[in-house]
């Protein structure tokens, strides 16, 4: 596989020499290879031994493309920078699919510790870090021991194990290490079992078979929403605290129509594209 | 722990699922599914069933292990029983529900994280005997069953002007609630409701509860 990159929307530059007959090139995405992209033009690059080939489709940063050519016994693979990728995905899961407000998960714990600003934020880096950990043990085990045996019908009794020892083990760890930290972030640990953002990750990452980067960069994305979501609402409910609420609308009602006016405004995010 | 307190009658038993402490509006557990899976009537009454079917089974495999396990990990043995029970009801619907399962199939697998099913079988299965256990499992799983159907239809009928995918409502239908924003405001209003009649009977509103777990 040689080198080549998406340089603008439709031009990629190739790192080697290729025919300037157009029909001899073939383009397709990674995705579905059996669907090839209409090339417009092949002309040498600005180096020597550089090809630039112009596409009619819009080309995106994000995806897998292969390129390949009659005559030349070589292929070009073309996959997003890993950094930009792992960008993409945190931002993605973070805002633009939150996994509170579009994807509904983790309500019990959300309106349980979105009281007070301090729980708010104490929950939401517990969560993150434990998340982060979890997700990416469920990843390895999934990819390197359910897959490659056959076993996926124990997804679900697997990664509820490995979250459940986790917290357990977290837990055991923090308490000999530094028993302060412990007791400021101890009860924490406990709800986060029942979170079930922390069991749709790796069930998410199984599900799509996500490679190393994508399984990390969900994870931590979910970890990063999960916190965003956390202290604004813990924002909003102090504040609500203060206000003449009608009576039957006390309590969780309000947090739930507030929770609401968040989703409706995280919308917005759906528009934003990441190049 | 009072292994042998006589059960509740089993009226009492049903009816407390579904209105005294009804899973999603009263004790406000498992949320998550109860606003996802909601746009459409068929979700969520597929989803509810698969969570009563789930709720009753693990009920009684409690109750009937209670004087097997140790108190000291019946937690994890309680979630490995409801993992494996998932794990069923997701193979059966996946084999024959494939339409539907390709809309809430994640949700499926989450009902291992319930709160609502972990709770019955530590507060009733631990201290009674397998019928009283069925028994307050079809309450509770009704309740939540009860509460997807309110929530479903109503989600449907206005975001989509149609009950079952069969169009009823003349006008055009308000897009809102059927986006997430709406699952939070359907939930919001009928959680005010319950409050309301509450109010209505003469009853003192129960202090909200949320975050039991």
């Amino acid at each position: 596989m040689a080198d080549a990159q998406v340089i603008s929307p439709n031009q990629i530059l190739v790192n080697g020499q290729l025919p300037a007959d157009v029909a001899a090139i073939r383009l397709v995405r990674k995705a579905d290879a059996d669907i090839p992209m209409a090339v417009t033009s092949v002309k040498p690059g600005a180096q020597p031994n550089s090809t630039l080939v112009t596409t009619t489709e819009t080309l995106n940063t994000q995806e897998h493309y292969l390129l390949t050519a009659t005559g030349v016994d070589q292929a070009w693979a073309i996959s997003p920078s890993p950094l930009a990728l792992l960008i993409s995905v945190i931002i993605g899961s973070a805002l633009i699919n939150n996994f509170v407000f579009t994807r509904y998960l983790g309500l019990c714990v959300f309106f349980g510790v979105s009281r007070n600003k301090d729980t708010a934020i104490g929950m939401g880096i517990t969560f993150t870090i434990v998340g982060m950990l979890s997700g990416l043990l469920a990843w390895a085990l999934n990819t390197y021991a359910l897959v490659p045996l056959k076993l996926n019908f124990l997804q679900i009794i697997a990664f509820i194990g490995i979250v459940a020892c986790l917290v357990q083990g977290v837990d055991l760890v923090l308490k000999k290490v530094n028993p302060l930290l412990h007791r400021k972030f101890g009860i924490y640990l406990v709800l986060i079992t029942t979170n079930c953002i922390i069991l749709a990750v790796p069930l998410l990452n199984a599900t799509s078979g996500a490679t190393f980067l994508e399984a990390m960069g969900l994870a931590i994305g979910s970890g990063l929403g999960f916190a965003i979501a956390l202290f604004l609402m813990s924002c909003a409910i102090e504040k609500v605290n203060m206000a003449p609420v009608p009576m039957i609308f006390r309590g969780l009602p309000i947090a739930f129509i507030i929770a609401g006016l968040f989703a409706l405004s995280f919308l917005g995010f759906s528009g934003l594209k990441v190049a | 722990m009072s292994t042998n307190r006589p059960p509740p009658p089993i009226s009492t038993m049903l009816m407390r699922g579904l209105f005294e402490e009804n899973p999603v509006f009263r004790l406000a557990l498992s949320l998550c599914p109860a606003v996802a899976v909601t746009t459409s009537l068929k979700n969520g009454l597929m989803l509810g069933c698969a969570v009563l079917i789930v709720q009753v089974l693990s009920s009684m495999s409690g109750s009937l292990i209670k004087h097997v396990i140790n108190p000291k990990i019946r937690i994890p043995v309680f979630t490995i029983i409801i993992a494996i029970w998932v794990s069923a009801m997701d193979m059966i619907l996946a084999a024959y529900f494939a339409s539907v399962y390709q809309e809430v199939g994640l949700y499926v697998k989450l009902i291992v994280a319930f709160a609502i099913i972990i709770s019955r079988m530590e507060l009733f299965s631990m201290k009674h005997n397998v019928v009283p256990s069925f028994w307050d499992g079809l309450g509770m799983g009704l309740g939540f069953l009860a509460a997807m159907i309110m929530t479903g239809s109503f989600r449907e009928l206005l975001g989509s002007g149609s009950i079952f995918g069969i169009a009823l409502v003349p006008f055009k239908p308000l897009l809102l609630v059927v986006l997430p924003a709406g699952g939070f405001f359907t939930i919001g209003l009928i959680m005010a409701l319950f409050n309301w009649v509450d109010v209505k009977r003469g009853h003192k509103i129960p202090t909200a509860g949320g975050g039991h777990g």
